[in-house]
């Protein structure tokens, strides 16, 4: 586990990278970039409009009731929904008018929706045979495919694994493509309740090492707790409190907020 | 499975049994007619006659090349049919008819429609005529023609039934990923689609090799050029029966041959 995924790509990867630091490690700010939304959507009837900055290492939780417009957020950063206005920038970079797969933003999905037809392998190398052969995509996989306790597994299809081990696949999918932003939707909701606390640990350990900006959407303060380190409230397509969430235990500013905190969570 | 075992253990009133039983007689006793009275002795030499073997040879190819041409033309009408779910409702259901006119259409129907288009008179087949002196009807080339324009909504369904089936956020997940448009077609849409695509040319093949009614009218009965097994064993009738039966023992051999390759590997219904 201490094998660092991203040395060998550094030295023997995509050259002229775009200005990201060559000390791919990014356990401090320097060299990655934030992320800064501001925008407005439509999700069916519901409006969503929200602004946030996201520091590189200083995750975001959004966390709201269902249909409060989280997932569609998410996918707005992503890209993967239309904007009705707005800007998103990553660094200097600004991307609401790039397609999806140009905007460095790497995504993990609520139920992980890896690709049912590849092994684990080609999960994970997905994103460097989008650049390249196949072979260079494996052999770029290999690192994160040890990195993320998936080698034993690689030759899996996602079909034989369980929850966990899904997550972790996602993870690694998305973490090899190498992006500016990590986005997870709902990350802990595909698993059982009783692997939720150790995989809620490992995920925090593995958002941390990414060191880049991250968004969690969630709709339980125990992740928010584990994994951010500042909660944006969002309630019917709008942002009703934000701060620490230890702010917003002191003082929540609305009912839901309120019985959210008072439920116990899980 | 618990249904299945409680639809197996329930009783049927017997006059709906009954009723069944006969319906399994419609379907098979002409096939079991056409197995018992086939001129067993005589199959070899009818098969290996020379107009029959030609009307295979040329059976085959033309379904052959007309599945190649469904599969070029199909996949992409499926995704656009898939797509189309976002339109509104008009364009929508326009493009759904387009494609489901022809299962419904009597295929002599869709000959002559073929002829009005592409004849030497046609719409389109006067300015081939004029223009480049093309002529397309009564060539191999209307058989294909033909046999796509009734076998094409076959792989177009199958395909679009496997799109519907599979989770298209796949596809959103590629993006992320960094793939194009095309990257996600080749490397995420097309692989999921698999099955389907080879059902539905599996299905297309056979309904190009039965095509009866609009090859005959497009492309007539020449020997060699537009006679296929169908019209040759049609024709036969009028000559000699037992020529006739051997052929359609031929068809019905691939037919069933067909069946099995299916066999719940491919056919929708069959695994969901």
């Amino acid at each position: 586990m201490s094998v660092d995924p991203r040395a060998p790509d550094a030295a023997g990867g995509r050259p002229g990278d775009d200005g990201r630091a060559a000390d791919p490690a990014g356990r401090s700010d320097a060299g990655r970039p934030g992320l800064r939304v501001d925008i407005a959507l439509s999700y069916g009837a519901t409006r969503i409009a929200a602004a946030f900055d996201v520091r590189p290492g200083h995750p975001l939780a959004i966390i709201g009731p269902n249909g409060a417009g989280k997932s569609s957020l998410l996918a707005a950063i992503a890209g993967l929904v239309p904007l009705d206005a707005g800007e998103i920038s990553i660094g200097r970079r600004r991307v609401d008018a790039l397609p999806s797969e140009r905007r460095r933003v790497g995504m993990v999905f609520q139920d992980y929706v890896l690709f049912p037809h590849l092994t684990v392998r080609d999960n994970v190398a997905f994103a460097a045979r989008m650049r390249g052969s196949r072979a260079a995509a494996r052999e770029a996989a290999r690192p994160w495919l040890e990195r993320y306790d998936l080698v034993t597994l690689a030759d899996r299809l996602p079909s034989e694994l369980s929850g966990g081990q899904r997550q972790r696949a996602a993870l690694a999918r998305a973490l090899a493509a190498e992006p500016d932003v990590l986005l997870l939707d709902e990350p802990m909701s595909a698993l059982d309740v009783e692997v939720r606390a150790e995989m809620r640990d490992e995920l925090a350990t593995h958002v941390r090492d990414f060191g880049g900006a991250t968004v969690l959407v969630t709709h339980s303060p125990a992740d928010a707790a584990r994994l951010a380190d500042a909660v944006l409230v969002l309630e019917g397509g709008r942002v009703t409190q934000r701060g620490t969430l230890e702010a917003i235990r002191a003082a929540p500013a609305t009912p839901y907020v309120r019985r959210l905190l008072a439920a116990s969570d899980d | 499975m618990a249904r299945a075992a409680a639809r197996g253990t329930g009783r049927l009133a017997w006059p709906i049994t009954a009723i069944a039983v006969v319906a399994v007689a419609v379907l098979v006793l002409p096939l079991v007619a056409l197995v018992v009275r086939a001129p067993w002795a005589d199959l070899p030499t009818l098969l290996a006659s020379s107009s029959v073997l030609e009307a295979l040879v040329l059976s085959f190819t033309t379904a052959v090349l007309a599945t190649a041409i469904c599969l070029v033309l199909g996949v992409p009408l499926a995704l656009l049919v898939a797509h189309a779910e976002s339109w509104s409702a008009i364009p929508r259901r326009l493009l759904r008819a387009a494609v489901t006119v022809p299962l419904v259409l009597p295929p002599v129907v869709g000959g002559i429609a073929l002829l009005v288009l592409l004849g030497r008179r046609g719409l389109i087949g006067q300015w081939l005529d004029e223009l480049f002196g093309i002529t397309i009807p009564f060539t191999t080339g209307a058989v294909v023609i033909a046999q796509v324009f009734v076998a094409l909504p076959f792989l177009v369904f199958a395909v679009e039934g496997a799109l519907r089936s599979s989770d298209r956020r796949t596809e959103l997940a590629a993006a992320t990923l960094g793939a194009s448009r095309w990257q996600v077609f080749r490397h995420v849409t097309l692989p999921l689609v698999a099955p389907g695509v080879a059902a539905g040319g599996v299905l297309c093949f056979t309904r190009a090799l039965g095509e009866f009614g609009a090859t005959i009218t497009f492309a007539g009965s020449l020997p060699g050029t537009t006679r296929t097994l169908p019209i040759a064993s049609y024709l036969a009738m009028q000559t000699d029966p037992d020529e006739a039966v051997a052929l359609a023992l031929l068809l019905l051999a691939v037919s069933v041959l067909v069946l099995l390759t299916l066999r719940d590997r491919w056919l929708p219904g069959a695994t969901a």
